[in-house]
């Protein structure tokens, strides 16, 4: 039940925080919002009992994201810019009621959803006893999340490494040509040579 | 920020740490939360501090863009390695009850490698990620200062 009442808190706080982002106009509070959004999600996380995801999202949301937004802000002005001014209601009409239709979908669909932590959900009846079972006895790695990720679905955790990587790559490929050492050690720097600004 | 002392000194003694932290998160996924996305992400959290105490530059000079490019690939390479290893021993891909002569030994081995990989893979693309968009900046104003 307290663990109930701390999500409530926790959503609340969320909330709270999206409401503060839309208002302000500011950049750089929102993107310390947003850190704090991440950091309050990584505490419903613990509280859900799932340290792992708690722990990406602190160190990747909380963190590096906000350091990357932090160091694309100093390019950028510091204050979005005003939309303008919008005439009655007319103007939000159509996103409203797709807002309320797809919400609504969302809440009826969540209705139906098992509680969380329900051994006989389906989801935990599936391959989850075999994973949980063999874990510890045959694997001998208590981390089950670590073994499920690795190894059980490890095929999975092979793709999302490739698409960090491409990721990454993408972004080299695009910011290549604007690094500074890249223009000042060679100007008429060819495009085959992405991402080795550094290298000099 | 390279001439306010506290920071610099505060990055200095908390930069070993930190990368400390990250191999610990690293290499003891197995048996607490963890492993190579997080681990990743923490050592260049590292090296991103000191690139913003102590200036791009010397964030450069500590690792190098091919330095950076080389981890980003590499760290895909051991992961893809993993698993044709697992072929080569009459396994499947990404089969790690071949890796060892022990079933749940090989398992081991493989987990830790795969990690590895994805550590290897995160670091560099946060630290190129990093240094391309800050760079980007220093581009700019280099660009406004010329003309």
């Amino acid at each position: 039940m307290a663990g109930y009442l701390t999500n409530l808190l926790l959503l609340a706080l969320l909330v709270f925080i999206l409401v503060l982002v839309i208002r302000t106009r500011r950049l750089f509070p929102v993107v310390i919002l947003a850190g704090a959004y991440s950091l309050v999600s990584a505490a419903m996380f613990v509280n859900l009992d799932a340290v792992d995801v708690a722990f990406t999202e602190a160190a990747v949301g909380a963190g590096i994201s906000t350091v990357l937004f932090l160091a694309t802000m100093a390019y950028l002005p510091a204050f979005e810019k005003t939309p303008p001014e919008a005439k009655g209601i007319g103007h939000i009409l159509p996103a409203l009621i797709i807002c309320i239709m797809a919400g609504t979908l969302l809440v009826v669909a969540a209705v139906e959803l098992p509680p969380v932590g329900d051994p006989m959900a389906p989801p935990q009846l599936h391959v989850a006893p075999r994973y949980l079972e063999e874990s510890g006895s045959f694997l001998k790695i208590p981390n089950v999340v670590t073994t499920v990720l690795a190894s059980y679905r490890g095929f999975d955790t092979f793709g999302e490494t490739v698409v960090v990587f491409t990721a990454g790559l993408g972004v080299l490929v695009l910011l290549a040509g604007f690094t500074r050492t890249a223009r000042a050690t060679k100007p008429g720097r060819t495009k085959s040579e992405p991402g080795e600004g550094g290298n000099a | 920020m390279r001439d306010n002392p506290i920071l610099r000194v505060t990055a200095k003694i908390l930069f070993g740490p930190i990368i400390l932290f990250g191999l610990y998160v690293q290499f003891h996924g197995d048996y607490g939360p963890g492993g190579g996305f997080q681990a990743g992400v923490i050592i260049a959290a590292a090296f991103i501090l000191h690139a913003l105490v102590f200036g791009l530059e010397a964030g450069r000079r500590l690792v190098p863009g091919w330095a950076n490019l080389a981890m980003l690939a590499l760290g895909v390479l051991v992961y893809g390695g993993v698993g044709v290893a697992g072929m080569m021993l009459d396994g499947l891909f990404l089969d790690y009850n071949v890796l060892s002569g022990d079933a749940s030994k090989g398992q081991h081995y493989g987990i830790l490698l795969v990690e590895f990989g994805v550590g290897l893979t995160v670091t560099g693309v946060m630290l190129a990620l990093f240094h391309a968009f800050a760079g980007f900046v220093e581009a700019d104003y280099t660009a406004t200062e010329d003309e």
